[in-house]
């Protein structure tokens, strides 16, 4: 190997120096944060004394514990619908603000407002729409269940619908990713719906053949940041169903997380469930990947 | 340019390393103020609570010269003064809440407070022992009361008297609760209830405390909890009997129709129930919502078979701690002590509108507290049926696995209530295990697995 002169010397050395900022970020926040939580997942560790090792009993535990299936179940099943209907609903409304009409900056303004709502309030907004007693929702839906002969549900009591309010809540909320598709239908060459046009293609066609290929690498970059953060979801049912009430119907995996480090004191366990998600999620997100990877049409 | 870069890089080192020592320095207070010894105290109250508070603490700095009390409302109190007692600085007083304790002390979160208390002259026999005794874990003194609480059954006359009962004869039994319930209840013509006469679920609050009042326990108090008794199935069938009673979709709609706690559109202070399990605050609530209610307290009712369960009732309790690691133990105390003086803890609980945890009360505080019925939350809370919660470090966990029992049993009618109450039983006792497993390693429990007396559990 050459040995370095001096000014390459003097240049590596600022080239360390320029990345200094991010490798210390990098490890205090993020590294070192990492490597300890994996090592307190095989420890017992309330946070306020030493952690003791126990080996993998925190891993045998997890796939042993009934709460951990049932969280992860509803946030699969929360993933499961949240991530299609957002992603339609995305789609649609990128493809309806992309039409050139009058207004065209008001409805995209209007679009995004309810991805500028914060989380709480947006949750509490919503308590009051799925109340079962004086609730807008139940007012409308009393139209056509009364005509069955039925009642509305009680949404925000009821173990089987209680999940439906946090996956309507999800979709009104899909302001930033209509953002992106927005940008990547304008990326769209203009030339390829005139020569459609040429060829006589319907609306239905040139969404099918032209406009969703051209978009799919926008779709999977959305579809995987849907994945990510559908299985952290956390804040909105942790403020509209403290404890996931009722019978923990809407307990999602990071609440479990959170009650078991900070309510429970069992620091190692909730290390141990944080990184079997980390798992899941590397191997979802992979999975998705592979998918995506054939059918991905990639421009030039 | 290299110079230029070299020079930048020493600017963003330089500034880096500047931020990192001004918020040490923003974190490391000033430890004394005139001449004075800062104790830092963290409490959870917020409102007219906190104020009484403060007065307290106004008290304080004003008798003495040394010591000067920074009196901070903080809120999720509990999870930070853990996570600062785990970073090494925490407040040097915390006001926690009774059931944390076992939790604290468990963990060598905070500091006994035997040695200092017997110094300050501070006893068990001058608190009411229910309260004391909340305060204690494995034999030693981990907290001091702030203010109590007891609950008692408070009614709606009005309400009793629209139904054709007598607004001077409130229930005494369950039995006669679930009539006057069934006298009261209303309909619309739709077949929505619009009136209830009790409803166990409101406020719901104290879901662990149901099996008291019918003479089960959760757990013999140290190794093995007892949750499917015969006595705690009944206490929750008979909770579930209003749902199955009257519909669960009718009573979730109902219970829904209520507002926050703290609002007029509370179900008990909206005159839509006309009565409601509540602690000795609710006064404080009635006149800030209703004001012209007439009400009562009384203590809830027993079954009828368990004439024993008179007067049972749930204890809630806020305590002062002084966190592991506090910068001034001694000085924390001696606000701690004046607290507990007669003359301090009346100034606060009569400030919060609660009755005193100390057996000796003055007449003056008597006179002055404007909740009619202060003496009979006292009473209640020196019955030999008053219920706190169990003393284990495994309580936060336990607490929500018994609400999520309850809700699975509301909402299943099908489901066996002893069942439900034993899948609580067999994942709990699995973590009480492991904590007197590591107590015992740790030396606070005897190594020989014996039990310990009843005043060292």
């Amino acid at each position: 190997m050459a040995k370095m002169g001096q000014s390459e010397r003097r240049q590596a050395l600022a080239g360390v120096l320029f990345a200094m900022p991010y490798l210390i970020g990098f490890s205090v926040f993020l590294a070192i944060p990492l490597l300890t939580s994996l090592y307190n997942s095989f420890t017992e560790y309330s946070v306020l004394r030493e952690p003791v090792w126990i080996g993998v009993r925190n891993y045998a535990d997890v796939f042993k514990d009934e709460l951990f299936y049932k969280s992860l179940g509803n946030t699969l099943f929360f993933a499961a619908f949240s991530i299609p209907l957002s992603t339609i609903m995305a789609i649609a409304l990128a493809m309806l603000l992309n039409t050139k009409v009058r207004g065209q900056a008001f409805y995209r303004t209007f679009f995004f407002l309810p991805s500028l709502v914060p989380a709480v309030p947006m949750a509490i907004l919503w308590l009051y729409l799925f109340n079962g007693d004086f609730g807008i929702v139940n007012a409308v839906l009393k139209i056509p269940y009364g005509a069955l002969g039925l009642e509305p549900p009680n949404w925000l009591s009821s173990v089987d619908h209680a999940k439906n309010v946090l996956i309507t809540m999800s979709v009104w909320t899909v302001g930033n990713a209509m953002i992106i598709y927005l940008a990547g239908l304008q990326e769209i060459p203009q030339q390829l719906y005139e020569a459609s046009d040429l060829d006589g293609a319907s609306p239905w066609q040139k969404t099918k053949n032209v406009t969703i290929p051209l978009l799919s690498p926008v779709i999977m970059f959305n579809v995987l940041m849907g994945i990510i953060g559908s299985l952290q979801y956390f804040t909105q049912a942790y403020v509209l169903f403290p404890g996931g009430a009722p019978a923990r119907s809407t307990y999602m995996y990071s609440m479990y997380i959170y009650d078991t480090a900070f309510r429970d004191l069992r620091m190692g366990y909730a290390s141990a469930l944080g990184w079997v998600m980390f798992v899941i999620i590397l191997t979802l997100t992979f999975t998705a990947f592979r998918f995506f990877d054939k059918k991905v049409h990639y421009e030039g | 340019m290299k110079n230029a870069s070299a020079w930048f890089a020493a600017l963003g080192g330089a500034l880096v390393l500047g931020t990192m020592v001004w918020s040490e320095v923003i974190v490391q207070q000033p430890d004394k103020k005139e001449g004075k010894v800062i104790v830092t105290y963290w409490e959870k109250w917020t409102n007219f609570e906190a104020d009484a508070m403060r007065v307290v603490v106004e008290e304080f700095n004003r008798s003495q010269d040394k010591i000067y009390v920074e009196y901070l409302s903080v809120s999720n109190v509990s999870n930070k003064t853990m996570l600062s007692t785990a970073g090494g600085i925490p407040p040097d007083v915390a006001g926690l809440f009774g059931g944390n304790i076992a939790q604290y002390a468990s963990n060598g979160a905070v500091m006994p407070l035997d040695e200092l208390a017997k110094e300050a002259g501070i006893e068990r026999q001058q608190y009411i022992p229910v309260y004391w005794n909340m305060c204690t874990y494995r034999g030693k003194l981990w907290a001091l009361p702030t203010t109590p609480a007891s609950t008692a059954l408070h009614y709606n006359k009005g309400i009793l008297e629209e139904a054709g009962l007598d607004p001077n004869k409130p229930p005494t039994t369950i039995e006669e609760l679930d009539e006057m319930d069934a006298k009261i209840l209303k309909r619309d013509a739709s077949g929505k209830i619009v009136k209830m006469g009790f409803l166990p679920t409101e406020p719901g609050w104290w879901p662990w405390s149901w099996p008291s009042f019918f003479g089960g326990s959760l757990w013999n108090g140290y190794d093995k909890i007892t949750m499917a008794t015969p006595e705690n199935v009944r206490a929750y069938e008979w909770v579930r009997s209003y749902t199955k009673r009257y519909g669960l979709g009718t009573v979730q709609a109902f219970q829904q129709g209520f507002g926050g706690f703290d609002s007029p559109q509370n179900g008990f202070l909206d005159n839509k129930l006309a009565s409601v399990i509540q602690g000795v605050w609710m006064y404080n609530f009635i006149t800030k919502h209703n004001p012209e209610m007439k009400w009562a307290a009384v203590p809830f009712p027993h079954p009828a078979d368990r004439p024993d369960k008179a007067n049972t009732t749930v204890i809630d309790l806020d305590v002062l701690v002084i966190p592991r690691g506090a910068k001034h133990p001694k000085e924390a105390f001696e606000f701690i002590k004046f607290v507990q003086s007669q003359k301090g803890m009346e100034l606060l609980c009569l400030g919060q509108k609660k009755h005193s945890p100390l057996i000796k009360v003055s007449d003056e505080f008597i006179q002055a507290h404007p909740n009619p019925y202060v003496m009979l939350f006292a009473q209640q809370a020196l019955s030999v049926n008053a219920a706190s919660p169990p003393k284990t470090p495994i309580w936060p966990q336990w607490g929500d696995e018994i609400k999520t029992a309850l809700e699975k049993i509301n909402t299943d009618p099908n489901l066996s209530v002893k069942d439900a109450l034993l899948a609580v039983e067999q994942k709990m006792q699995i973590q009480l295990d492991r904590v007197l497993e590591s107590e015992r390693k740790l030396g606070i429990l005897p190594e020989d697995g014996s039990r310990p007396s009843e005043d060292q559990l």
